[in-house]
């Protein structure tokens, strides 16, 4: 396995599960479940014990491999020089795992879907642009941006609307770009993420190839998840694109003056995407977004920025439900955290976490004391007078 | 074994009960070097009359149990040397109560040390605890239990002496409260004017019941905090110069360093001086009758004070100091281990002599590091080794070292903190027969049935 020789490296001291300040425990897995199986220090532990064949590839350890979210928390936060390489590590196992051919089935399904159909919801290509119908967005065709909307943004019916707030606002700043519709792939983010590299391969190379052939230079994604993978992992196999976040086009593109949001009075709070914030290192503009609306008041939740709580979709969580949505699950912490601010509005720049965390208020009872909103929609709204 | 499950399951509810095996594994072992042994079962609990139930299950069943904070001792004291059920407490993790004008804190049995120190730095910026070096999940409960020391133990003792009261689930199941808060909601004092029963659990590591509350007392936390080395060649000078520091009452903490490598740390023993106040007048009061204390030792060549750079500062005052953990990776192996006896600071010069010993004939890299214990009456002095994990060779030459270690530090006067099952054993073999045979009486009134810890203060 990849990595193998820094596993026993891991100290199990436990600075990885918490925030900078110690205040409170921060890994989503260990967050909801508490037994230290489920921490960093408990998987490195648990995968030495695997390899060396002490313990079995069980449900038990695939649910506690499977639960990990990859929000890079342990990054942040271990005392220790390989902490780099904490999330490639537990991927490295969840590929060992997916080779040895055992694995949870919501992840064999997710692989499943995905090499079929080139989605995990299992519809057809063909309705992947339906969610621009009723705008003008063209096909690419050599427009300075694509924009990748990816399949949370195409077929998930919370992803679709945010994928038309941000077109929409792309449209009126004039923003020369385009979309593939039904010949867009997955990003893959996610297959790799599982411990699928094979598929992943097949998913990057496969897309480099497209973007190449239309004379693709400039991404803009709506997903993170996306960001992420075109960003850091495309590379290796020669996709160099310049890729931006739809967040840092809004916050270029106000402070350009070329986007003037309008009035929007509420209170907000910010829920920082794993893999914009921490894998991303993209803290700013999302809330540049914020703060350029007049009569939008932030407040943060204490945990913000590396501190943050993740929402519990990263790691492919979000397609598996492996973590889950019970009590103690980190979406519903995170909309009981988001409620102590006395925000009104919790804010996402993610599709996923956007998904999830209305999922949690629904299940915490909290709909009508806090809603979800994405920032391109809440720009959105902004500019329609809303 | 199923219906064991079941009955856990019934009091903490299913997902707080495993008897899988990972974390039988998990719970089978901690950073150090002692054997494995697994639980049968690993349980969660959430409240004091979850508890109270599980130890009514074991004690009808005859089960081990065994409370568990982070796992941080190094020395095995919650590897379940008989099986039975791990009690992992960090479910329990609130704080309960801040007296501010009275300088306490209530916490649960599973809160962690850092969440205190956290807690205390968002509320109270004027109050503090010892904060101790182990890593922040270590438990508060567990830290007092074990004797821990931490950055007030120079001026107020062992945290253990800082406890001021306690709530505890006995071997029977019963729920006692110990000093103060046993007469009214006020959890100022452990017991005195009345007697101390704080010691019938404080260094037994849960061999005579289950810490659910602890008190705490807290101190003033003063606005500035700076350090200062002062650098020897000679371990026989070091008792003295702590002498002369102690004297002045002016140190906040005071540590030893010692060390091989890097380099500039070889052939010197540093002498960590902190020091607080509020204002940069009573900084400077008190730095320069620091200074002037060791004035005979710069004037006859003996010593004298190192710059400290801003970034070895930053680490040094550090809360809690993450730069001790580091320590497990020096050999990019992920372990070390300690003795750390508790000896009187004249021994300071034969301790490290014998660390140096050490550490060539079993060729090892080592850490000695020392933190005076209330003005100078004691020292913890850490016989301190890091090894690979996945180096066979080195596990076995590191536990022979702490072995030799041990039995040095016990001819010497010490006595063992935080002490492996090896270690109590032979410290119940040289302790006074009677002293022994008191402590077999009292462990087995409290706990009859042997169900607490088994393998811990036994052999009396």
């Amino acid at each position: 396995m990849k990595y193998a020789e820094i596993l026993h490296r891991c100290f199990r001291c436990g600075y990885c599960k918490f925030t900078l300040d110690y205040e409170n425990f921060n890994c989503p897995p260990y967050r909801k479940y508490r037994f230290d199986t489920f921490a960093p220090g408990g998987r490195m532990w648990l995968i030495r014990a695997w390899l060396n064949g002490e313990i079995e590839n069980s449900e038990r350890f695939q649910e506690i491999l499977y639960s990990c979210a990859t929000c890079g928390n342990c990054v942040e936060h271990c005392a220790f020089t390989f902490r780099e390489n904490l999330v490639d590590i537990f991927i490295a196992a969840r590929e060992e795992m997916v080779n040895g051919g055992r694995i949870p089935p919501p992840v064999r399904d997710y692989f499943k879907a995905i090499s079929i159909h080139g989605n995990p919801y299992n519809l057809p290509a063909a309705q992947r642009s339906s969610w621009a119908a009723d705008l003008p967005v063209q096909p690419y065709d050599g427009q300075e941006y694509l924009f990748y909307v990816g399949c949370v943004g195409s077929y998930d019916e919370r992803g679709r609307k945010i994928a038309q707030a941000v077109s929409r606002n792309l449209i009126r700043a004039g923003v020369s770009f385009g979309i593939l519709g039904e010949r867009e792939p997955c990003d893959g983010n996610e297959v790799r993420v599982l411990g699928e590299s094979g598929l992943f391969e097949y998913l990057a190379e496969t897309n480099i190839a497209l973007f190449r052939q239309l004379g693709v230079r400039k991404i803009i994604t709506l997903d993170p998840h996306a960001f992420n993978a075109f960003r850091k992992e495309y590379p290796a196999f020669g996709g160099d694109f310049e890729v931006l976040h739809y967040s840092q086009v809004f916050s270029r593109l106000i402070e350009s003056g070329n986007l003037k949001p309008g009035n929007f009075a509420a209170r907000v709070t910010f829920h920082d995407a794993c893999y914009l914030g921490r894998h991303g290192g993209e803290y700013e503009a999302p809330r540049n977004i914020l703060r350029a609306i007049p009569g939008v008041e932030l407040v943060e939740m204490r945990q913000n920025r590396a501190n943050a709580l993740c929402c519990g979709g990263g790691g492919g969580n979000f397609f598996t439900d492996i973590l889950g949505g019970e009590g103690d699950s980190p979406s519903r912490i995170r909309v009981r955290q988001a409620l102590e601010t006395g925000a009104e509005i919790l804010v996402v720049s993610c599709p996923q976490c956007a998904k999830m965390l209305e999922d949690a208020i629904k299940a915490e009872g909290l709909d009508g004391r806090l809603t979800v909103a994405d920032a391109g929609e809440l720009l959105d709204a902004s500019l329609r007078g809303h | 074994m199923e219906s064991i499950v079941q009955a856990l399951a019934g009091i903490v509810g299913k997902p707080y009960v495993s008897a899988s095996a990972e974390e039988r594994y998990f719970y089978g072992r901690d950073p150090g070097l002692m054997p494995a042994h697994a639980p049968d079962y690993v349980v969660l609990p959430r409240s004091v009359e979850e508890i109270q139930a599980i130890v009514r299950l074991a004690g009808r069943e005859k089960i081990p149990l065994v409370p568990m904070g982070a796992g941080m001792s190094l020395s095995g004291l919650v590897i379940p040397q008989r099986g039975g059920i791990v009690l992992d407490m960090k479910r329990m993790d609130g704080i309960l109560k801040v007296n501010e004008a009275a300088r306490y804190a209530v916490v649960e049995g599973g809160t962690s040390t850092g969440k205190l120190h956290a807690h205390l730095n968002r509320y109270y910026p004027r109050l503090r605890f010892s904060t101790p070096d182990s890593p922040a999940a270590a438990t508060v409960a567990a830290n007092v239990m074990i004797h821990g020391q931490g950055r007030l133990t120079q001026q107020q003792g062992f945290n253990s002496d800082m406890v001021s009261g306690l709530e505890v689930v006995l071997p029977s199941g019963e729920l006692c409260r110990i000093g103060s808060c046993a007469l009214s909601d006020d959890w100022f004092s452990k017991g005195p004017p009345l007697p101390d029963l704080s010691g019938l659990f404080l260094g037994w590591f849960g061999a005579t019941g289950i810490l659910t509350k602890v008190g705490i007392k807290l101190y003033p936390r003063k606005k500035m905090r700076d350090v200062e080395i002062f650098i020897t060649d000679s371990p026989d000078f070091v008792p003295g110069i702590l002498y002369e520091l102690t004297h002045t009452e002016m140190a906040e903490d005071i540590n030893i360093f010692a060390q091989p490598l890097p380099l500039i740390f070889s052939g010197n023993h540093h002498i960590v001086i902190y020091f607080t106040g509020d204002s940069a007048e009573e900084m400077e009061f008190k730095k320069r009758t620091l200074f002037h204390a060791l004035d005979g030792f710069i004037k006859s060549k003996d010593g004298g004070f190192m710059t400290v750079g801003e970034g070895m500062k930053k680490t040094l005052l550090d809360m809690p100091q993450r730069s001790a953990t580091t320590f497990a990776d020096v050999t990019k192996g992920g372990g070390f281990e300690y003795s750390g006896p508790i000896v009187p600071i004249d021994r300071y010069p034969q301790c490290s002599r014998k660390l140096d010993e050490l550490a060539v004939k079993y060729d090892l890299k080592y850490h000695a590091t020392a933190r005076i214990i209330d003005k100078g009456h004691a020292m913890m002095f850490a016989f301190s080794f890091t090894f690979n994990r996945a180096d066979a060779d080195m596990l076995n030459r590191t536990r022979m070292a702490l072995s030799e270690a041990s039995e040095y530090a016990l001819s010497i006067g010490g006595l063992f903190w935080k002490p492996t099952l090896d270690e109590q054993r032979i410290a119940l073999e040289k302790m006074d027969p009677q002293t022994a045979r008191l402590m077999k009486r009292i462990k087995e009134e409290l706990d009859p049935q042997g169900i607490m810890n088994p393998g811990n203060w036994e052999g009396i």
